[in-house]
Parts: C-alpha cells; sequence; structure tokens
C-alpha cells in the first residue's frame, strides 16, 4: 500500500503545498509581463484580493449552479432510463449501449458535436428543426451559455448515473418484490417504500462521483464557449488567471487554495454520507 | 451484497402486457433520442463538405474525410502521432495504476491495517482537489525538468488522477472474496502471492477489469493536462480533433470523421464490457 499512498502524496499534495507558498508571493511569468518585477513574499495580499472580486464570485455562483444542476438532472434521468432498462422488452441491450455510449466519447468531441451540429445557428440541427416548425432560431450557445453546457454535461453523464441506480436496481432481492406483490401493494408504492430506499446508497454513490468530476468541468467550457459571460467556472476561472492568459500564478494561486478550502468543506460533507455507508462493515 | 438476476418478464399485478410493450417502445424512443447527436455525426462524417455545411444530401455519402483527416499537413500534429502517444499513455499508466492499486486496496480490505478508513478517506479526498490547484507546480517544475511536451509527463499525470478511484473501487472488489477462502489457503501455507493468484484475483476479476476500463476511459479521454503540458508533437488523440477545427472555411465533415476515429476505441471497449462495468458497479461500489 506504500507505494501507491506515497505516489498521490507525490503527485497531489507536493505540488498543493508548492501552490500554498505561491499564493503568497506576487510570482508572474517574466516572460509574458512588460515589466518584470521580482518575485517577493506579499503575505496575504493576494487572499485579501479575492473577496473582493465581483468576477470571483461570480465563477463560484456559476460553479455552484453547473454543478447542482448537472448532477441533479443527470440522476433523474438516470434513475428514470434504469427503471426502464430493468425491464424486459426486445432490444434491451442494443438500447443499453446506445445509452451508456455517450458516456464514453472524450469530453471535447461530446461538446463539439454540440456545439457544432445540435447548437450551431448556422449548421445546427436544432435551429434547422425549429424553422422546419415555423419557429425562430435560437442563438443556444451565446444566448443560453450555462444551459448549453450543462446540457452537454447531462447528456454525457445520465449514462454513468444510469449504470449505478441499474447496477442497484439488479441487487435488489426479487423475493421481496414478489412477497409484496403478493400482498397486493401497488407499483407506485413498491417504488416508493422498497425500491428507493434500496437505491438510496447508490443515488448518494452517484451524486458523490458526479459532483467530484462535475465541479471540475473545463473541457466542455473551452470547447463550447471558452468561457464566455455565464458560463466561467472556478477552475476555468483559475485558469484564465495563470496560464490561460493571465500569467498571475500568485494571485491565481491563491484563488486555487480558496476552492480547495471550499472544496473540503463540501467534501467533509459528501464524505461523512459515505462513513455512514463504510459503518456496517468494519472489522475491527 | 449477492447479485441475484431477475427472471421472466416480471409481469407484476395489474400489468398488463400492453403496459409492458409501451416501456418497450419508450426505451426505444429515449435510447434513439439520446443517441441521436452521435449518430447524426457518423452521418455527416460520411458527407461532403458542402453537404455537411448546408445539412443536405446531394452529393452522396464518401469515405473520403476518413482519408483526408489521416493526412495531415507536416507540421501539424498527425493521427498517427496522436494515436501512438495516446497508446503508449493510457496502457502504461493503466498498467501502473493497477500495479499499484492491487497491494494497497489488498491490505485496506484483507488485512486492515490500523487506521484503514482514514486511509481510504485520504485517497478518496484528493479527488476532491481541483487540477487548477496543483497545475502551476506541476508546469514550473515540469518545465524545469524538461518534462513539458513528452508523454511521460502526461503517464505520470494520469497515474495520479486514476490512482484514487482505482484503490477505492479495487478494494471494494476485494471485499467480496469470502473470508473463509483466505483463511482455509493462510492455513493450508499458501504463500501471498500464490494467494493472490489462485484464490482472490479470479473472484474479483470482472470488477478489476471494469475498475482498469474506466482508468482507461478517462485517461484516453483526458483534455487538460494533454492541453496544458504537451504541445504540437507530443500530444494525444484530444488534442489531435480541435487540430481539426479550423475557423475558416469548411470543416464540419472533417471534424465528424476525426471524432469518430478518435472515440472508436473506447466505445468499441465499452460496449464489449457495459455487463461487466454494470457487475462491478453493484459488486463493489458500496462496500
Amino acid at each position: 500500500m506504500l507505494p501507491a499512498l506515497l505516489y498521490v502524496v507525490a503527485i497531489t499534495q507536493l505540488p498543493f503545498l508548492v501552490s500554498i507558498y505561491y499564493s503568497l508571493t506576487n510570482l508572474k511569468d517574466k516572460t509574458q509581463s512588460l515589466t518584470p518585477e521580482p518575485t517577493k513574499f506579499v503575505g496575504f495580499q493576494n487572499y485579501r484580493q479575492i473577496f473582493s472580486d465581483p468576477f470571483f464570485r461570480e465563477a463560484m455562483w456559476t460553479s455552484v449552479k453547473m454543478t447542482v444542476l448537472a448532477v441533479l438532472l443527470s440522476l433523474i434521468i438516470g434513475t428514470a432510463f434504469a427503471l426502464l432498462l430493468d425491464r424486459k422488452f426486445f432490444g434491451q441491450g442494443i438500447i443499453r449501449t446506445l445509452l451508456i455510449t455517450p458516456f464514453l466519447l472524450m469530453p471535447v468531441v461530446a461538446a463539439l458535436i454540440w456545439k457544432q451540429q445540435m447548437f450551431s445557428s448556422l449548421f445546427g440541427v436544432l435551429n434547422k428543426a425549429l424553422n422546419f416548425l415555423g419557429l425562430n432560431s435560437i442563438a443556444f450557445i451565446s444566448d443560453h451559455p450555462l444551459a448549453s453546457i450543462v446540457t452537454v454535461l447531462v447528456w454525457q453523464w445520465t449514462p454513468f448515473m444510469m449504470l449505478i441506480i441499474l447496477a442497484g436496481l439488479q441487487s435488489q432481492p426479487s423475493d421481496i418484490l414478489e412477497a409484496a406483490n403478493v400482498d397486493g401493494a401497488s407499483g407506485v408504492g413498491i417504488f416508493r417504500q422498497l425500491t428507493l430506499p434500496h437505491l438510496r446508497p447508490y443515488l448518494e454513490l452517484g451524486a458523490l462521483l458526479g459532483s467530484i468530476f462535475i465541479v471540475q468541468a473545463f473541457d466542455a467550457i473551452d470547447v463550447m464557449t471558452g468561457g464566455g459571460p455565464g458560463s466561467t467556472n472556478v477552475p476555468y476561472f483559475v485558469y484564465q488567471e495563470s496560464i490561460g492568459g493571465g500569467f498571475r500564478y500568485g494571485s491565481a494561486s491563491a484563488y486555487a487554495i480558496v476552492v480547495v478550502i471550499f472544496s473540503i468543506v463540501i467534501a467533509t460533507f459528501a464524505l461523512r454520507l459515505l462513513s455512514s455507508l463504510f459503518k456496517d462493515e468494519e472489522r475491527g | 451484497m449477492t447479485v441475484r438476476k431477475r427472471r421472466g418478464t416480471r409481469l407484476g399485478v395489474g400489468e398488463r402486457r400492453t403496459f409492458v410493450a409501451g416501456v418497450g417502445m419508450l426505451a426505444w424512443l429515449v435510447g434513439l433520442l439520446w443517441i441521436f447527436p452521435v449518430a447524426w455525426t457518423v452521418f455527416t462524417s460520411f458527407k461532403t463538405e458542402q453537404d455537411a455545411a448546408a445539412q443536405t444530401l446531394h452529393q452522396g455519402l464518401t469515405l473520403a474525410r476518413y482519408s483526408d483527416v489521416s493526412h495531415s499537413t507536416t507540421g501539424t500534429l498527425s493521427l498517427q502521432t496522436a494515436f501512438t502517444n495516446s497508446l503508449v499513455v493510457v496502457i502504461v499508466s493503466t498498467v501502473i495504476v493497477m500495479l499499484l492499486a492491487l497491494p494497497a486496496a489488498y491490505a485496506l480490505a484483507i488485512r486492515p491495517i490500523h487506521k484503514w478508513r482514514d486511509v481510504l478517506f485520504f485517497f478518496i479526498s484528493t479527488k476532491f482537489l481541483p487540477v487548477v490547484a496543483s497545475i502551476f507546480p506541476i508546469y514550473v517544475y515540469a518545465e524545469k525538468w524538461n518534462l513539458i511536451g513528452t508523454r511521460t509527463v502526461l503517464i505520470i499525470l494520469y497515474i495520479a488522477i486514476n490512482l484514487p478511484l482505482a484503490v477505492w473501487m479495487t478494494r471494494s472488489f476485494f471485499m467480496e472474496v469470502p473470508r473463509e477462502l483466505i483463511e482455509a489457503a493462510e492455513i493450508d501455507g499458501t504463500s501471498l502471492l500464490n494467494q493472490l493468484r489462485s484464490v482472490i484475483l479470479p473472484i474479483a476479476a470482472p470488477g478489476i477489469a471494469a475498475t482498469a476500463l474506466l482508468c482507461v476511459i478517462f485517461a484516453w479521454n483526458e483534455y487538460f493536462y494533454a492541453l496544458q503540458l504537451n504541445f504540437a508533437s507530443g500530444s494525444t488523440m484530444p488534442q489531435w480533433v480541435t487540430s481539426n477545427v479550423s475557423t475558416r472555411g469548411n470543416f464540419l465533415a472533417k471534424l465528424s470523421a476525426a471524432s469518430i476515429i478518435a472515440c472508436l476505441p473506447v466505445v468499441l471497449a465499452g460496449w464489449a464490457t457495459q455487463k461487466r462495468m454494470i457487475r462491478g458497479l453493484s459488486m463493489g461500489a458500496l462496500k
């Protein structure tokens, strides 16, 4: 176990510590700056600046909206798909195959497909369809950047949620369901009283894993809007501050540290949730 | 947790044949709707650029776009280079991830050490650190050590992003191995290595395969590090796809063909192993 632990520490934690140090300096990329100044220790100046930055606050808010919307929607739709797929019907395997495909696609490709083929006002299928129905075109990405990105995220993550929920459904003991049936319980009743409680840990797991990945969404934003108004989440904001053009490594590090603290607070809640799952099987 | 297969059509009380048929129809509708953007892209990739731009089909279907994208102009990232880079990076990083994750997961699952839970939480918690929080130091040091633009830097980083998830998942699959089997093997004096090989791995194999596949998917599709740390010649498939987006002229069909080529290996692998993935997730993701 030690090698794995050491590796994770070396690659994820050490750079993080260096980031903390950077965040206390005014480090910039010298080659990108017209007036190079020596790197010096500036204390908490970068942190003070954060809380007066309206753009950062906006990015935080965008991050929250994007993550919550995408996770919730993909969980709900994924559960609905899983319930459909849990029944036997003609071509079940084919449909399952079709449904999981978006999850296997590169996020970059998924974003490009939606940007160029679906949403585009010039070539877009959606606008062609709207025009065909006699409606006006909608500039999806420029007018509704957040909704467009969330659509792509939901499209990709729904299959993942579906797989987890499907796993949950298939582990549900069928004799209990049969017993409930014999006792004359209604379909809705069985779902609410038996299936949903059984699925709870699976839903929690899906939400946890989904949030971990979706909160860091970068590819879709980079491809679709390039961080245009209303679509810059916190990772993208930090990226723009630093290697994405700002080259202010010092202050960008400070932003990143704040994000990490913020994430850890949220993660603690999420992990507490998880620990309740671990509790049953601890073996001294 | 035992996985029980459902039998029959599960016609519940009050569920009529028409209802079951309705469910099937609905599932088909939803499935076709969900795959539509992909299907459309496949369709576009066989068109001429004129047809693709106008969303028409006057000039028939052709394979020409596929040969266009595989013969790129010199000086840019070629398909062959990107594919080789991706293949090497994905395979090497996944193999190392599994080699590191299996012993760690074994230690966590079968011979619980003191405070194993803290260790496990630590592994998962590293996933919460946004990559942007550590990208500058990584960038600075990669530059210092002349790693920018190499496969090595991507391999090192992909191991780091996949390792926590791999440890976590393989541990849950090891938990599935009945304790009695391990104890019996211990009484028989089987060595640790043989125990792993003949007792534990056969039972946990489907789960381990599912874990490795997830690592492959994430590594193959990773874009951020590849974009930041690798320019042109050293980079991987996601960057090759975006290099086919030009700002001038018609490119939609070409881009579609490039997208299909880039995604095909992982999509095929995913299709082939989907049942295993579901089983793997149900077997242990919650343990």
